[in-house]
């Protein structure tokens, strides 16, 4: 069913690139900021990883917007990134705040929640 | 067949309506209650509840006293309002009406006059008494006492068994109340414990007798019940000698309203808990303790009368048990030293007394014994009360002594002489005329071992008149020597004490004489006391007033004339039974005794109990002269006492061995008790304890632990670590989405 939509909506000139290729880049990309979020410690690049996260189900969003030519799915991108964009700006602010409360980026350093 | 004077009786006279008015006898101490209560909620602080009791009670009295002139010899109902008023059908017993309503019949009458009689005496008493308590417990204590007296008067008035029980319940509350006056004293606090606790085993007695008596009768009203087919036909047949044709449930009823009355009045095995009594305030000892409220277990049996003939077994065990208790009081009287104690213990003695007179078909020597006794001992429980107010709670006959010869105690020690001489039944005084009829009737009555019982209250009543009088000479005459009791003012006392006997040391201590209001009450009930006497000189045929009273009412035995029903109690009922089918007259009583088997040494016991029964007061009065009495006249010159401490008696006891010790220690009852009930109930009590906070306990607790042990188990989940949250989400989705994926592929 993917293959029929596919042959009829794709341009031509994207003809060699097919859906599956963009969703193989967005998970890629996700799982690389997941991995990266799980494993590095310092919290800007932790905070990197997410944004990675955010643009990988971006570029999925764009892939099926545009395989199904609705655009609705290229309008939530735009306000997707806008919240990322502010919120971007919000949590480098907390990574200062952090930074300034324990002299130290390393984020394994706030375990205020263990039981 | 005779027709009983009973049953003539109601058939032709029938049960009247009595006016209205007669409903203020017992509301009167009810706006009593409501206006101290008032008082309580305005804090008032000076005498008005006290006056607003005596107003009320007195007011009760003249009511009383008019009830009496106009409808004495009657017998009329009348009813307030509704109270209980079911039918579940249309048949016999199917029906079930109790009313806040009235019986006036003489019976009720007498019981009527000397209670709110005496409740205005003594409550004009407690005005005085109770002075040190103005402002702090005065409200409390009136509003209790007329609460008392509103419920004594629904006991002996209600005309129906229920309203009998509330007063009986009422009564029972106004005592603990009283009792536990001094709440913050921790004997009074346990004394109060202990008579409500005791009473309650008597109490189960009397509302399982009132079941009974609904379930086999059907009705709960005494009209109805007294005048029931049935009734008469049991009656009839112990008349007959066919006593077995009651049914068992007949004759329980009247067993389990004696083990009412046992409680209620102090009889062995439930006596223990009126010597303790004597916590509260002295008023209270005499109102509730000695005068009315002990006597509500003889209103009961005397009430009850033709249902407690046609049982086989109540009135010879009641009898047995009255002589027991008579006895045994009065050898732990005899070893008692506080004067209030003894008091006490000869009030279970006395009431011994009145029961066998009840037993032995003489109500009218148990019911005159009540009535003089009400008098005799309130006013000696007064003049106790009045020597403890004024020696700071000095109760110890050791301790005090001469107090005839001191200045303001004159009225005190008259009216003590006049109580003592009653009670050790010095001829001519009320007491002895009412003890005699008892005793007389003990030897005259066939039974199980009557005669014997007969003797042991002949020297009982000889321990009687020592007791008495070993107070009465240690006490009152002699050198005059006192010492203060530990008290500031009175054992009645908060401990903080606010009156001008603060400031007595031990050495210079003053004794404060009675004001005018309790020698005012101590000289009219004096005079009450020796005029009872009279009494009995008033219809002398019929056993003096009282007899003429019962003669009108069902506590008139319709045996009494001929004593043949008692052949009903002797295996050889034919002997007696003889007696029982010819309709004597009342008016013969004593040529029917001397015709009777009855006898005590050979004489006819009507005519020379007076002459036994004196000489064996005389000779308990004597020796306490001897014992305890001064050097000269006032002992007869026989005494040899110079100083309150030491006496002749000290020697004797001393040759006694440890009996006396026994005796003052009560002969063991309340330890016995302790051991015998007490102690296993604790123990199954911290069993059930132990089984209430293990197994019960332990299972709520169960369900309070789980959640927190699942807590405790996820915990270590929980580490704080932002990675481990990351990660653990990470793998749930990845779960999510594998369980999915295999889900819908």
């Amino acid at each position: 069913m993917i293959a029929t939509l596919a042959q009829a909506g794709f341009p031509e000139a994207m003809s060699g690139l097919t859906l599956y290729h963009y969703l193989f880049i967005s998970a890629v990309m996700f799982v690389l900021g997941l991995i990266g979020f799980v494993t590095r410690r310092n919290l800007i690049v932790m905070f990197l990883c997410t944004e990675m996260m955010f643009q990988a189900s971006g570029i999925a969003l764009v892939a099926f917007s545009r395989f199904y030519l609705e655009y609705t799915g290229q309008v939530f991108v735009i306000f997707v990134l806008t919240v990322a964009a502010a919120e971007a700006a919000m949590a480098l602010a907390l990574v200062v705040l952090l930074f300034r409360r324990n002299e130290s980026l390393d984020g394994s350093v706030w375990s205020l929640l263990k039981g | 067949m005779m027709i009983s004077p009973l049953l003539a009786a109601a058939d032709t006279a029938g049960v009247g309506v009595a006016p209205a008015w007669v409903l203020a006898i017992p509301f009167l101490p009810m706006l009593a209650v409501v206006l101290t209560t008032l008082c309580a909620i305005s804090k008032n602080k000076t005498k008005l509840p006290a006056w607003i009791t005596v107003g009320c009670l007195a007011g009760s009295f003249v009511v009383t006293m008019l009830a009496f002139m106009t409808l004495s010899g009657e017998t009329n109902t009348v009813t307030a309002w509704r109270w209980f008023d079911l039918s579940w059908g249309d048949g016999v017993g199917q029906q079930m009406v109790a009313n806040l309503g009235f019986y006036i019949d003489n019976l009720s009458l007498l019981w009527m006059m000397f209670v709110t009689g005496l409740a205005t005496l003594i409550a004009i008493y407690a005005s005085e008494y109770m002075e040190h308590d103005v402002g702090k417990g005065y409200t409390r204590f009136f509003f209790a006492f007329a609460l008392f007296v509103f419920s004594m008067l629904c006991l002996v008035m209600g005309d129906n068994l229920l309203l009998l029980y509330l007063g009986w319940e009422g009564v029972g509350l106004c005592s603990y109340l009283l009792i536990g006056y001094f709440y913050k004293k921790p004997e009074a606090v346990a004394a109060a414990k202990k008579a409500f606790i005791v009473n309650r085993i008597g109490d189960l007695g009397l509302a399982i007798g009132v079941m009974l008596t609904f379930v086999h009768f059907g009705t709960l009203e005494y009209a109805e019940l007294f005048n029931s087919a049935q009734l008469q036909g049991y009656i009839a047949a112990v008349q007959e000698g066919r006593a077995g044709d009651v049914p068992l449930m007949a004759q329980l009823i009247a067993v389990f309203l004696m083990i009412g009355a046992f409680g209620k009045s102090a009889q062995f095995p439930l006596y223990v808990w009126l010597p303790d009594a004597m916590e509260g305030p002295t008023p209270v000892s005499a109102l509730i303790h000695a005068a009315t409220m002990v006597t509500a277990g003889l209103y009961l049996i005397a009430r009850m009368l033709p249902v407690f003939l046609v049982s086989e077994w109540a009135l010879p065990v009641v009898a047995w048990v009255g002589t027991i208790t008579a006895l045994l009081a009065a050898t732990i009287g005899m070893a008692q030293f506080d004067i209030k104690r003894i008091m006490a213990y000869s009030t279970v003695s006395q009431l011994g007394y009145m029961f066998a007179g009840l037993a032995f078909l003489t109500s009218t020597g148990g019911v005159f014994h009540v009535v003089t006794h009400a008098f005799f001992k309130a006013l000696l429980f007064l003049c106790c009360g009045a020597v403890m107010h004024g020696f700071a709670g000095q109760l110890d006959l050791r301790k005090l002594s001469g107090l005839w010869h001191m200045k303001g105690w004159r009225i005190v020690s008259v009216g003590m002489l006049i109580g003592c001489l009653n009670l050790a039944g010095v001829p001519f005084t009320a007491g002895y005329f009412s003890k005699d009829m008892i005793l007389a009737e003990a030897f005259v009555t066939p039974g199980y071992g009557y005669s014997l019982l007969g003797w042991v209250l002949l020297l009982t009543a000889g321990m009687t008149a020592y007791y008495t009088f070993r107070v009465f000479f240690r006490v009152f005459t002699g050198p005059v020597q006192f010492e203060a009791g530990d008290e500031h003012h009175g054992s009645d006392d908060h401990g903080q004490d606010g009156h001008a006997h603060e400031d007595h040391a031990q050495g210079h201590f003053h004794p404060h004489a009675p004001g005018i209001r309790i020698n005012a009450v101590l000289a009219t009930l004096s005079v009450l006391a020796v005029l009872a006497a009279g009494l009995y000189f008033v219809s002398p045929d019929k056993h003096g007033w009282v007899g003429d009273m019962l003669e009108e009412s069902t506590a008139h035995n319709v045996y009494t004339a001929d004593h043949s029903a008692a052949a009903m109690f002797v295996i050889d009922g034919d002997t007696h039974g003889a007696h029982g089918h010819d309709d004597h007259g009342h008016a013969d009583d004593h040529a029917a005794h001397g015709a009777h088997g009855g006898s005590i040494l050979g004489m006819d016991p009507h005519k020379v109990m007076y002459y036994v029964s004196a000489v064996f007061g005389l000779t308990g009065i004597l020796i306490a002269a001897w014992a305890h009495g001064p050097k000269g006249l006032v002992s007869g010159f026989i005494g040899g006492r110079v100083e309150a401490g030491k006496c002749r008696m000290d020697g004797v006891a001393a040759k006694l061995g440890p009996i006396p010790r026994w005796a003052e220690n009560k002969w063991y009852v309340d330890e016995f008790y302790h051991f015998i009930l007490v102690r296993p109930l604790r123990v199954c009590s911290h069993i059930f304890h132990m089984i209430d906070k293990l197994l019960v306990d332990g299972l709520v607790n169960l369900f309070g632990y789980l959640p927190r042990l699942l807590g405790r188990g996820a915990q270590p989940g929980q580490s704080g670590v932002l990675h481990g949250y990351a990660l653990s989400m990470a793998g749930g989705v990845g779960v999510i989405l594998f369980i999915v994926v295999m889900v819908t592929l």
